[in-house]
């Protein structure tokens, strides 16, 4: 018996504007609307909503034994609700079905985790309420930000009252270890973890277009005999990727959608295998074994770190800089300081900085807004800077 | 390969990077056994060819001629009349004005172009043109064929900021046409050939510049006093509409408005330079910029160490060497998109040469962030040790080869 466990993820980062040191103190509105509306509208056309549309017809063809499971930013919630309210209907829809199940992340999509205790579970909770809010859900299963995992994190989420969590399934962890099982975090009872089965999701994500590829054209057929190969060694295929993989990373002409249109059908062929949601794969299966990772992984790159985020001195001071000025944010009050501090905290905004793959122009060129990883430091320091003063002038 | 290249130029006599790009450039090439007899208007005497033997001391396989004229690559004609008036009368005998100079070389070129043996004319820039016209003529008439390459470091659109010399123009042109090859420094440069000049694309390559990245001993570290109390910004270039030193000056205007203690080092002459020296005065920030004149040599590299942030802030610039020469210094950059360099570095910042405002945003920034400047300095320097000169010269010998089976 193999499941397949499908999670995507739903973000998009509040974009900031080309901010210039012109601006410090005179304009604390620190974020592009223009580029963030006409994106959200893009993706939406491409991806949310004819991806919701082929999830909610599969689901209904297959009478539920086609399931996922999404995570959905807060911060992609409210630019759904500001620029493309329809997006959020669609989800609905989605969850209405009882098919789909949703996780827990932080809120705004940050690296919380790393720097403040506090913040990340306050960001947590915010979540967990607008779950609650839009879809009357309460998740059980919980993730983080770009996969960021360790033991701790672990414990954090059991005390948080989650049941399982999800990490990435990274060689330099497993060893010999396969990710097709559960497994106990090390140090905490209670929670179960999952991992991502990176083979075959980037085969998805990343690698279903690249005709350089020797198992290109990827088709559902042959997808689905490597999910019949885990049969008898393996209980679950975790599939973690970006919801965007359909339709915005790998465009319609590629064939995306007709991959995913035949999946379904082509992996119940076998009668072994089926669909569960995250929820269902712990309820199913007990850990094999304990897992013990004492120091961070993510989900980026080939090194499966954080240098995507913090791997030079510029991201390092801009956080820095940021997280330094929890206490008095908090101890201000001010809304919209809270908001504007929280949204900054997104970590695309550090992701945006990296130089690390910069000579090689590769895939974070592609999603980076700016020119230039210094630019989007510059930015960002220039807003530090009005913001710091705009804090100075409430505590006053 | 035997190449019969015309200059204008040639270090340490130069006044600009056309002489750095042909001192690289015939480095590059004899590097890869290209014969080169590289002729000038003039040598600055005995003591200018025992320097360049002993540039090339070892391979022996560049020769320069000369000419005799008072030519320099960034003339106007103004300016070369009033040199000319000064000048040895041995010089004059042939004309009073800019183009009867070209003219004359181009007649200079034809016995040079008798004695030497060759397989390809390669030119930098125009007043080179005529002269590789008429060689390849001589070699026509004795009834073969040689190919013309012509390289465009500079267009007259660049130098005169789109108020072209009518006479200059139809020179550039002229060449460019009767050329087998057009060379071009970048895509910004190939872009106006083709719609300023009406050049067929396929005739046009694109050679960017390069510079000898892991070669000659950088400066050791040294201690300015002056960077104990200011931070510096430092322009320079040739003082000429072109490299824009009034739109330097307004930076330096903003910036001391909003930081009084940052100082503006000016490196460089040119037809603009008391221009600049006035207005800066009244511009109330006399005090904040400093003038060094013309540098060369070492000195160039120390203007660069000492500064805190390079800022090309050219208006039209076809390639802009300096970038790669402050940054081999590991001198954080700021480059007018409008240049061709900015094409091929990444470890700098770039902004349009007119937005003053953003211009000063960035380098506010890389004043005040150390992470920032330590980005670009580690990233430039890393990156500019990959740079060397073989690379365009590879490009050349492919461009000649194909010209020649043509």
């Amino acid at each position: 018996m193999v499941a397949v466990c499908f999670y995507f993820q739903v973000h998009q980062p509040y974009r900031l504007r080309r901010y210039s040191v012109f601006d410090i103190g005179k304009n604390s509105d620190y974020f592009d609307h223009e580029k963030n509306s006409s994106i959200m509208r893009k993706v939406a056309e491409k991806c949310y909503l004819p991806t919701n549309r082929l999830i909610l017809d599969l689901i209904n063809e297959t009478d539920g034994r086609f399931r996922v499971s999404y995570s959905i930013t807060g911060v992609a919630l409210d630019q759904f609700r500001e620029y493309s309210p329809e997006v959020i209907e669609s989800f609905q829809d989605l969850v209405n079905t009882g098919y789909v199940e949703l996780l827990d992340e932080t809120y705004y999509h940050s690296l919380a985790f790393l720097y403040s205790r506090r913040e990340f579970q306050e960001q947590v909770k915010l979540h967990r309420k607008k779950m609650r809010e839009i879809f009357h859900y309460k998740p059980k299963v919980f993730r983080n930000t770009e996969l960021v995992y360790n033991n701790y994190l672990a414990y954090i989420a059991k005390e948080m009252g989650y049941k399982g969590i999800l990490a990435e399934g990274a060689d330099h962890i497993l060893g010999w270890r396969s990710p097709n099982f559960l497994y106990k975090p090390s140090g905490t009872n209670g929670i179960k973890l999952m991992l991502k089965n990176y083979r075959l999701s980037d085969d998805i994500a990343f690698r279903f277009s690249e005709r350089s590829w020797k198992e290109w054209p990827l088709t559902a057929e042959k997808f689905a005999t490597w999910i019949n190969a885990v049969n008898g060694n393996g209980n679950v295929v975790n599939l973690f990727m970006d919801y965007e993989t359909f339709g915005e990373h790998q465009w319609e002409d590629t064939g995306i959608f007709n991959f995913l249109r035949y999946l379904p059908r082509e992996i119940l062929r076998n009668p072994d295998n089926c669909f569960m949601t995250p929820s269902e794969v712990i309820k199913s299966y007990d850990p094999v074994s304990e897992l013990d990772i004492p120091h961070i992984v993510s989900w980026a790159d080939i090194e499966r770190d954080l240098s995507a985020w913090l791997g030079n001195s510029m991201q390092k001071s801009a956080i820095e800089n940021l997280y330094k000025l929890e206490s008095e944010v908090k101890e201000s009050g001010d809304e919209r300081l809270i908001e504007d501090w929280r949204r900054l905290q997104t970590a695309d905004h550090f992701y945006y900085m990296c130089t690390k793959w910069f000579n090689d122009g590769d895939v974070h060129k592609y999603f980076n807004v700016y020119d230039r990883p210094h630019d989007s430091f510059i930015a960002f320091m220039n807003i530090l800077t009005d913001f710091r003063i705009r804090l100075k002038n409430k505590n006053n | 390969m035997r190449v019969l290249m015309f200059g204008w130029e040639f270090p340490p006599f130069n006044s600009g990077g056309l002489g750095i790009a042909c001192y690289g450039l015939t480095k590059g090439l004899s590097r890869q056994g290209v014969e080169i007899t590289f002729v000038l208007p003039r040598l600055e005497g005995n003591k200018g060819e025992d320097y360049m033997k002993v540039l090339y001391a070892g391979s022996g396989k560049v020769r320069f001629r000369s000419v005799g004229s008072i030519l320099k690559p960034y003339i106007t004609s103004k300016i070369y009349k009033e040199e000319f008036s000064r000048s040895d009368p041995k010089w004059s005998i042939y004309g009073s004005d800019l183009f009867r100079e070209v003219y004359r070389y181009s007649q200079e070129a034809k016995r040079i172009a008798e004695e030497e043996d060759f397989d390809v004319i390669h030119c930098h820039d125009w007043l080179t043109y005529p002269a590789g016209i008429e060689a390849k003529k001589v070699v026509e008439k004795k009834g073969s064929k040689v190919p013309l390459i012509v390289h465009v470091h500079a267009t007259e659109f660049d130098r005169t900021c789109g108020n072209p010399n009518g006479y200059v123009y139809y020179l550039e042109r002229d060449g460019m046409n009767k050329a087998d090859y057009v060379i071009s420094v970048s895509n910004y440069t190939k872009d106006m050939i083709i719609r300023h000049y009406g050049i067929n694309p396929e005739k046009v390559h694109v050679v960017h510049n390069s510079i000898d990245g892991e070669s000659e001993p950088l400066l050791d570290e040294e201690d300015f006093e002056i960077k104990k109390y200011h931070k510096i910004v430092l322009f320079l270039g040739r003082m000429t509409i072109q490299k824009g030193p009034d739109h330097f000056l307004w930076i330096a205007k903003k910036i001391s408005e909003i930081d009084d203690n940052v100082r503006f080092i000016m490196a460089g002459n040119g037809d603009m330079f008391s221009r600049i020296v006035e207005e800066a005065a009244n511009l109330g920030i006399g005090d904040k910029v400093l003038f060094t004149d013309f540098l060369s040599g070492r000195d160039v590299d120390k203007a660069y160490r000492m500064a805190d942030v390079y800022v090309m802030s050219s208006i039209s610039e076809p390639f802009g060497i300096t970038v790669l020469e402050a940054m081999k210094n590991s001198t954080p950059v700021i480059v007018s998109r409008q240049s061709g360099v900015s094409e091929i570095v990444k470890n700098c910042l770039v902004a349009d040469f007119w937005d003053i405002d953003e211009m000063v945003n960035k380098i506010l920034a890389v004043l005040n962030h150390p992470e920032l400047r330590e980005s670009l300095a580690i990233g430039g320097l890393n990156e500019i040790k990959n740079f060397s000169w073989d690379e365009p010269a590879r490009k050349c010998i492919s461009i000649y080869e194909k010209a020649i089976q043509r």
